[in-house]
């Protein structure tokens, strides 16, 4: 188990180091100068020449690598050419508001698609079970912007339950916090939930058919009471995979949506930086993307053997 | 007479859609405690009847007919499913072929036990615990304490079906199905499992409904037996009546067909055609001349037996098939930090097959076998050692000498239903290795025609897919594959293991037909000695890893020299002993 861990815990290690090698070689091969960015066009060539150096743009790229590995390592993602203000407050304030919007999001979708997957392949025969596929098939046809905007013109302009767009931590007030954040999480969360149903549907279906059903039922259980106690955590394998993988999109499927309710969260500062030309960050944001999707698969992967005693003692 | 236990009046099911039904009117009955053996091939029925019984059936069959048990009121057919759960494992328990994947993967042996304990609750919380070591004790496992904590993962096939046989007698039913609970063991672990459910049917004074396509299987545990034919009952009788004096001609086939040790006049296995024929397993020396005048052809050939350590000196020639000190070490490669202890699945290995023998290797899974079989055919290269199949250095064979190989050397897998791709039409999948060696289309065609037909598929059904044939005809499919390339050599692995008792003797006497015609060396892998004995003109045993005992078959089997060889032939279920002691 520990070497399990350890070794899961060096693919971490692995993935970071080569994940960070490619941001910093595809930001540093963009066409364009940052300090001649910086300046603007009319500058001249002792200008940038100067903020070259200040920046330190003007060193070997394997030091200005080893430069920016080594700021992050301490918490440092360097400083805005742009607007000359350190990153990393930007980068902290704004991953906040993203991971809340995302983890609330991914909790409602499994809320959701848990039981009604369930549901559905229970009554697959049934014209209840029918209706939840194709409600499911729908759902993943809608693009969760537009389920938004649908979202804002009943809950909102309609009917006047929640604020259309905006923010508000929950320091500042719990009752603004929660209003704001109900529209932006349903319309993540509906997309997600139509597509976990389906893998539910399905897993649950495929564990149905398992012989240790039969012998569940055989031993004097129900159909159903066979499903809950053996079947769900035999399904649980295949449908903590999707949810990891969604998870990941959703962190940037977010972006959209911080745009279509101006929330200030990595989507609209990563917006906000390419619109500025702000390489280095839109560098910093990339890599903390990058990074979250990597503890997320990280965990999941931690996950099986807690699920799985098959891959607790293969480890 | 007592009142029976169970009562199955006219059962018949035909699925939604089927042109006749796939059971019909299906009656039988069982006494208190009465041992019965519901016998037949895949397709006629007889785990249907059992789901029924159980109340299993799936949901989109369903049965019309009765079906009664002593202590239940009313008709299990038409009961609920709230209704049978209470029914099930109190008063009827099942076991059912598969063990590796009857028991849930994530939960612990002993608390898959105490379930089925505690739903019934039959037994107080309080002695639960005790009752689960007391049922594994019972069932013979060794350190039921262990057990207990154990996954299922971490048993064995065998130990897996005797938890099944725990789980299923835990609240003392007084009837036990038991539908092919051997069939996916090994030869030595299923005399063991036979003798336990008697054992434990007899403790608890319950019923039996045994249901295999073995006849062999079926004596030692049953007084009764009733023969299942396409959806119908065609004969019914004691275990004696059965065995001496078959009345039914599917009957009488299906006895034929079982028997490994006699053969017909052309020195060939009964089927189920040429049963008529067949004169029963009491003429023992007569069966056993036949089967010596059989193996002539092949041992006429070549002189002087290549057992693998005394012929290298004494034959001029070179062997077509040279194994020489191989062995094969798995390790569990990992990333960083994951190192496990090695595995050593072949140690020293050595023998040698001269062109057109026949080579049985038997042994138990786990043995190597597989491995074996893998390196001789260039999939798997040994750790140490080497292989020369003709001129090829197989151990270290560049990927042109193994396309080579390829040509001359075919393999036949133990799966028919797995080993084909279910999207290539027949004559396409038996066409491939002709296209791997870039032959013209037309002459594909004729080549293709003529094999299919050397393995008696109709020509008409060339164009469809391996779904739309059976068994038998699948394993026809993937002989003809192997052999449209005219190789030298063919390395069978467990090739009849997965078909039923009357088709194995179909395919069996293909095999031993087209080795003659093409003039072919076999290499044939099997855990039944029976089917060995009889195709094969040496043997090698196998037990972990090492070649326990060689030699000419016939000698193994006459005179075997050690303790482990001696267990394998006495577990392997012979129809002439079952017959002996039904007597």
């Amino acid at each position: 188990m520990l070497a399990y861990l350890l070794s899961r815990a060096a693919q971490f290690v692995v993935a970071l180091v080569v994940a960070s090698v490619v941001v910093f070689l595809l930001m540093s091969f963009l066409p364009g100068n940052a300090a001649q960015v910086a300046l603007g066009t009319n500058a001249t060539p002792e200008a940038v020449a100067a903020l070259e150096a200040q920046y330190g743009l003007d060193e070997p790229p394997l030091i200005r690598y080893l430069q920016w590995v080594a700021g992050m390592l301490g918490g440092d993602f360097g400083t805005s050419y742009v607007t000359g203000a350190p990153i990393t407050p930007v980068i902290i304030a704004s991953v906040q508001v993203t991971a809340i919007l995302v983890v609330c999001s991914i909790v409602v979708a499994v809320l959701i698609a848990v039981p009604l997957g369930t549901f559905a392949a229970l009554e697959q025969r049934n014209w209840i079970g029918v209706t939840i596929s194709a409600l499911s098939q729908v759902g993943i046809a809608v693009p969760n912007f537009l389920a938004a905007i649908i979202l804002v013109m009943i809950f909102s302009l309609q009917l006047g339950w929640f604020p259309s767009q905006g923010w508000m931590a929950s320091i500042e007030g719990v009752g603004g916090f929660l209003a704001r954040l109900v529209l932006p999480v349903v319309s993540l969360a509906l997309v997600q939930a139509a597509i976990l149903t389906r893998y539910v549907r399905s897993a649950v279906l495929d564990v149905m058919r398992e012989d240790y059903i039969r012998t569940a039922r055989a031993k004097g259980l129900t159909r159903t009471r066979a499903l809950f106690v053996h079947g769900l955590r035999n399904a649980a394998i295949p449908v903590i995979t999707v949810a990891g993988v969604q998870l990941a999109t959703l962190l940037v499927g977010a972006v959209i949506i911080e745009q279509v309710f101006v929330i200030p969260g990595v989507g609209s500062e990563l917006v906000r930086a390419v619109a500025n030309r702000d390489l280095v960050t839109v560098q910093g944001i990339v890599m903390v993307l990058v990074m979250l999707v990597l503890i997320i698969n990280f965990i999941v992967d931690l996950l099986y053997p807690i699920v799985d005693p098959r891959i607790r003692s293969a480890a | 007479m007592a009142e029976n236990l169970l009562e199955v009046r006219d059962l018949t099911i035909t699925p939604a859609g089927a042109p006749a039904p796939v059971l019909d009117d299906v009656s039988l009955t069982l006494a208190p405690g009465e041992r019965v053996g519901l016998i037949g091939e895949s397709g006629s029925g007889k785990s249907l009847t059992a789901q029924s019984i159980m109340g299993l059936l799936p949901e989109e069959l369903s049965a019309s007919g009765s079906i009664t048990l002593d202590g239940f009121a009313g008709n299990v057919l038409a009961a609920g499913e709230k209704t049978l759960a209470r029914v099930r494992s109190t008063l009827v328990s099942m076991v059912f072929q598969e063990p590796m994947s009857a028991l849930n993967p994530l939960m612990r042996i002993g608390d898959q036990i105490a379930e089925a304990l505690r739903i019934h609750g039959e037994t107080g919380r309080a002695r639960i615990p005790g009752r689960v070591l007391e049922l594994l004790h019972d069932v013979h496992m060794p350190s039921p304490e262990s057990a207990r904590q154990a996954y299922p993962h971490q048993l064995s096939g065998g130990q897996r079906q005797r938890v099944m046989l725990a789980i299923a007698l835990a609240n003392s039913p007084r009837l036990l199905i038991c539908d092919e609970p051997t069939t996916a063991l090994d030869v030595t672990v299923q005399k063991h499992m036979l003798d336990l459910i008697a054992e434990r049917v007899t403790a608890v004074a319950a019923g039996l409904l045994f249901i295999t396509h073995d006849l062999a299987v079926v004596a030692g545990v049953c007084n009764r037996v009733i023969v299942m034919h396409r959806g119908r009952i065609v004969e019914t009788g004691t275990v004696r009546e059965i065995f001496a004096n078959p009345q039914h001609e599917y009957t009488r086939g299906l006895l034929a067909s079982s028997d490994l040790e006699s053969t017909d006049a052309d020195g060939r296995l009964y089927t189920l055609r040429t049963a008529l024929e067949y004169a029963g397993p009491g003429r023992t020396a007569d069966a056993a001349g036949a089967t010596t005048s059989a193996m002539e052809p092949g041992s006429g050939r070549a002189q002087g037996a290549a057992s693998p350590t005394t012929s290298a000196g004494v034959t001029a020639h070179a062997p077509l098939i040279e194994v020489a000190g191989v062995s094969k070490l798995y390790r569990s490669g990992g990333f960083l930090l994951r190192r496990k202890a090695p595995v050593q699945a072949l140690e020293d290995i050595t023998f040698s097959v001269d062109a057109g023998r026949r080579l049985g290797i038997v042994g138990e899974s786990g043995s190597g076998k597989s491995t074996l079989l893998n390196i001789l055919s260039g999939l798997d290269r040994p750790t140490t050692g080497q292989v020369r199949v003709g001129d090829i250095r197989v151990d270290s064979a560049s990927s042109a000498a193994l396309r080579t190989l390829r040509e001359n050397l075919q393999i036949v897998f133990q799966d028919p239903f797995s080993s084909l791709d279910p999207r290539m039409r027949v004559e396409d999948i038996v066409a491939e290795p002709l296209v791997a060696q870039g032959m013209e289309r037309e002459e594909r065609r004729a080549k293709v025609a003529d094999m299919l037909a050397a393995v008696d598929i109709d020509r008409s059904s060339m164009r469809r897919y391996p779904h739309q044939f059976s068994g038998g005809q699948r394993q026809r499919i993937s002989i003809a594959r192997a052999l449209v390339t005219r190789p030298q050599i063919l390395v069978a692995d467990e090739p009849v293991s997965a078909l039923d008792v009357s088709v194995r003797a179909q395919v069996l006497n293909l095999l031993t037909d087209l080795v003659d015609e093409y003039a072919l060396t076999l290499v044939f892998v099997s855990h039944d000695l029976g089917v060995v004995k009889h195709l094969c003109s040496e043997v090698i045993v196998m037990k972990d890893g090492h070649i326990v005992e060689a030699g000419a078959t016939d000698e193994v089997y006459a005179d075997p020299q050690q303790d482990y060889t001696r267990d394998l032939i006495a577990a392997t279920p012979s129809l002439a002993a079952a017959v002996a002691a039904a007597q």
